[in-house]
């Protein structure tokens, strides 16, 4: 079987690491190889599989060395459950530096070393929040993750995170061949949330490809820095992970997506009332005026 | 102060006339706040010793003179070696008038390179609108052929894919789709020139070949494909035309710059001329094997083309000096089938003989060198041959495996006992090595001239002579037309060497009545 490789985008916050780590843990107890790559300077997408609290990084070893040349791939590349590979790229600490390059010298430094060996099945990418500069697209280029799936929940924002991060894949797509695989619903238990998900995926020109429910399992495991897979291959949410897994390696739905506008997003949050109707009347008045004009 | 029309001196002499000393001495005490004259001295006198050294050694957050330049030049003088290109930097201007200026100040020559000017919006919004415009116009003005396109640290700092900038541009109809486009990524931040060389053939061997081995196969046309790496010193592509020829072996030369760096004032501006033909590289992988000259310095190129075009391009020393000459031809040979001819045995014996005549002179004689990887080693391994230490040698832009090679290399020589390696160096650590352990020359390029101005500031016992061979010379006219390779090149570096010995020894002698006994008409 050829590579595939994978990003995981979606909001902050949203669980891409935890979604990311208890999938690739599915997928590696189905015998696949995988390999994860964390692209965030936050360098947590990899502890539930390692055990640890954070991986050394790619760009920590590189700054100590002075030059990411001085480094050998084992410095950096740790085996964890499963014998997945895992690399964290890391970078800056907030408010300097750029973590964008830190993601680019990452992955180059990576191929060169021939961390994309023959044996491996997969490759996933856990990507910082939005793709805020080219060095967070780097995953998506020409060569790299084709598939791109995304994170999302009932929320408006993640939503609207989602949307954008469409509009990223379609400037990428039309160059190269990189695709939207779609959309996995990490549930925040909103109204009617499934539903809505696969009404946006349908928008966007993709699909729901799993709903993960809720359950606290998640954090039991988390705290003790393990997949659920991994700590409580019993659970029932566990075969969540398992299915998601299922899906995403049978998985050929690959698409150009479509991404809605924001008046469009709007209509569909309200449809399914999230948003109420903008009241015109009301917008730009003070707290003062306001009991005037109800007087 | 004022000039006479019919005897305008410039800055030299000019200063040193005492109306302009008195100005400068005045401006100094009044304005400049400067140290004392023995205060400046004694901090001079202190850098030149071991206690400094070892303090200049320990230094990590500063480079002086760093030994090296970046990526992006390499990229360009890669591309300018093939026929009718135009060499495209995506990034900032600034940059691209600084490789312009680099090669113009060393080859006496016009450099047509191009910049697609990004400026605050593109850092901000992505250079794609820079590339679109810029391919479009390049193409349209210059009328090249083919644009290579590399980038400078802007445009890699914010991540920009030229892969899909140049297809998307390709797409909006601002250059044909069949328009050759080759491009490499060259951060200025990672490695050096070579680097930025070897990134830029390898972005145009795989946008030539890597899509199209179909009817591709090792030998189809019967030719040897030469690499030459970053190779400044036009003559090197002469000689090795010239050897080949002799040889009788039909070769490609991939990245032929000697033309275009070197066109006759004829009235005529040629703006691109001679170079690897387009149909050469599209061709080369039907050639028996490649030979990179500079293998240390051509690493992801070689790696290609083994994977690729299946080639066993097999590490070889740089031609430089006698055996590895010698290894360079046996290797062709092998190879080819071709038998080495008489002409290159003759020559090969007059190396030898000029060798042994100089023998006396060269012998035990110490030497501080720097510069790039294969140069560096070729260079070590021509003054051991001829009996002469590289005391001192320094690279600022070698890995350590290279070291590891070079100390294996100089262990085997009886003159390699004394010699030290250093990598990641600059010429300011230089600075501190030939004050502390004196070598009798130092080989390198024109930024050495500072350390000999120092060292004969510290006492004419101290000065350490500068012979220029290597990128870049901007103080003396022409040296970039010698050579360095092959018998030739050894033939010319012995010349070099023994008659900078002979003119010191020279200089030395000509006291009248103090040293001239030895100021002899024959040696």
């Amino acid at each position: 079987m050829a590579l595939r490789q994978c990003a995981i985008y979606g909001k902050g916050g949203i669980g891409k690491s935890t979604t990311t780590q208890n999938l690739v843990a599915a997928m590696a107890e189905a015998g696949k190889k995988v390999m994860i790559v964390g692209c965030d300077p936050k360098a947590d997408s990899t502890r539930l599989i390692l055990h640890s609290k954070a991986q050394t990084t790619i760009m920590h070893l590189a700054a100590e060395a002075g030059t990411v040349e001085d480094l050998e791939l084992e410095d950096v590349l740790k085996v964890g459950y499963g014998d997945i590979k895992c690399v964290e790229s890391g970078g800056p600490e907030p408010g300097v530096g750029c973590a964008g390059r830190g993601v680019i010298t990452s992955i180059n430094f990576l191929e060169e070393e021939g961390a994309y060996d023959e044996d491996l099945d997969f490759v996933f990418y856990d990507v910082l929040g939005d793709v805020v500069c080219g060095g967070f697209a780097m995953p998506i280029r020409e060569n790299k993750a084709q598939e791109i799936y995304i994170v999302v929940s009932g929320e408006m924002m993640a939503m609207y995170a989602a949307n954008n991060i469409c509009k990223g894949i379609v400037k990428y797509a039309n160059s190269g061949g990189v695709r939207l695989a779609g959309l996995i619903c990490n549930s925040r238990e909103t109204d009617r949330e499934d539903e809505l998900i696969e009404a946006l995926a349908s928008k966007l020109g993709t699909t729901m490809i799993h709903f993960v429910p809720r359950d606290n399992v998640v954090q039991r495991a988390e705290i003790r820095r393990m997949t659920v897979i991994e700590y409580d291959p019993k659970a029932g949410q566990a075969d969540e992970y398992r299915q998601l897994a299922q899906k995403v390696i049978h998985n050929k739905n690959l698409v150009i997506p479509t991404p809605i506008t924001m008046d469009e997003l709007e209509d569909l949050l309200m449809e399914f009332g999230i948003m109420q109707e903008e009241d015109q009347s009301i917008i730009g008045q003070k707290a003062v005026d306001e009991v005037v004009a109800t007087a | 102060m004022s000039q006479d029309v019919a005897n305008i001196k410039p800055s030299y002499p000019l200063f040193r006339d005492a109306d302009y000393k008195e100005n400068l001495a005045n401006k100094k005490s009044m304005f400049e706040e400067c140290h004392p004259q023995d205060k400046i001295q004694e901090v001079f006198e202190w850098t030149t010793t071991k206690e400094y050294q070892e303090l200049n050694f320990k230094r990590e957050a500063l480079t002086i003179n760093p030994a090296k330049a970046c990526q992006p030049l390499g990229a360009v003088l890669c591309a300018l070696g093939f026929e009718k290109t135009l060499p495209y930097v995506h990034g900032s201007q600034g940059c691209v008038a600084y490789f312009r200026t680099y090669f113009n100040r060393h080859f006496k020559e016009p450099i047509a390179c191009v910049s697609d000017s990004m400026t605050e919006d593109a850092a901000v919004f992505g250079g794609q609108k820079n590339m679109f415009a810029g391919l479009e116009n390049a193409k349209a003005l210059y009328k090249p052929e083919m644009i290579a396109v590399s980038t400078t640290c802007m445009a890699e700092v914010i991540g920009d894919d030229l892969n899909a900038f140049i297809n998307n541009a390709k797409k909006d109809g601002r250059v044909e789709n069949e328009f050759p486009t080759p491009f490499a990524h060259t951060p200025s931040f990672v490695g050096s020139h070579v680097t930025g060389w070897d990134n830029m053939f390898e972005g145009i061997a795989r946008y030539f070949t890597l899509n199209y081995m179909g009817d591709k196969a090792v030998g189809k046309n019967g030719k040897l494909n030469i690499v030459p790496g970053f190779e400044t010193y036009l003559g090197n592509f002469r000689v090795v035309k010239r050897m080949l020829k002799e040889m009788g072996v039909d070769y490609s030369m991939l990245s032929d710059p000697e033309e275009v760096l070197d066109t006759p004032a004829d009235g005529q501006f040629r703006m691109y001329s001679g170079g690897t033909t387009l149909d050469e590289i599209r061709d080369a992988p039907n050639a028996m094997d490649t030979l990179f000259l500079q293998a240390w310095q051509s690493e992801k190129s070689q790696k290609f083309i083994r994977a690729t075009w299946k080639h066993t391009a097999p590490n070889i020393n740089i031609p430089m000096g006698l055996q590895w000459t010698d290894e360079f031809l046996m290797k062709v040979a092998e190879i080819t089938g071709k038998p080495i001819p008489e002409s290159l045995e003759k020559e090969r014996g007059r190396l030898v003989d000029m060798i042994t005549d100089s023998h006396a002179w060269l012998h035990g004689k110490k030497y501080a060198l720097w510069g790039d990887p294969d140069f560096v080693k070729g260079m070590s391994k021509i003054l051991l041959e001829l009996g002469a230490e590289p005391t001192h040698i320094l690279c600022n832009n070698a890995n350590k495996r290279w070291k590891k090679e070079m100390e294996k290399m100089l262990k085997a020589s009886p003159y390699g006992q004394n010699s030290e390696v250093h990598i990641g160096c600059d010429l300011w650590h230089m600075r501190s090595l030939v004050f502390t352990n004196k070598p009798d020359f130092m080989i390198g390029n024109s930024y050495g001239k500072f350390i000999q101005r120092d060292t004969i500031t510290k006492g004419k016992e101290f000065e350490v002579p500068l012979i220029r061979i290597g990128f870049p010379i901007f103080d003396r006219h022409h040296l970039h037309r010698d050579t360095t390779l092959g018998y030739e090149g050894a033939m010319h570096i012995l010349k070099t060497l023994v008659n900078e010995i002979l003119s010191r020894l020279d200089e030395d002698t000509r006291g009248m009545g103090t040293t001239d006994y030895n100021y002899d008409l024959i040696r």
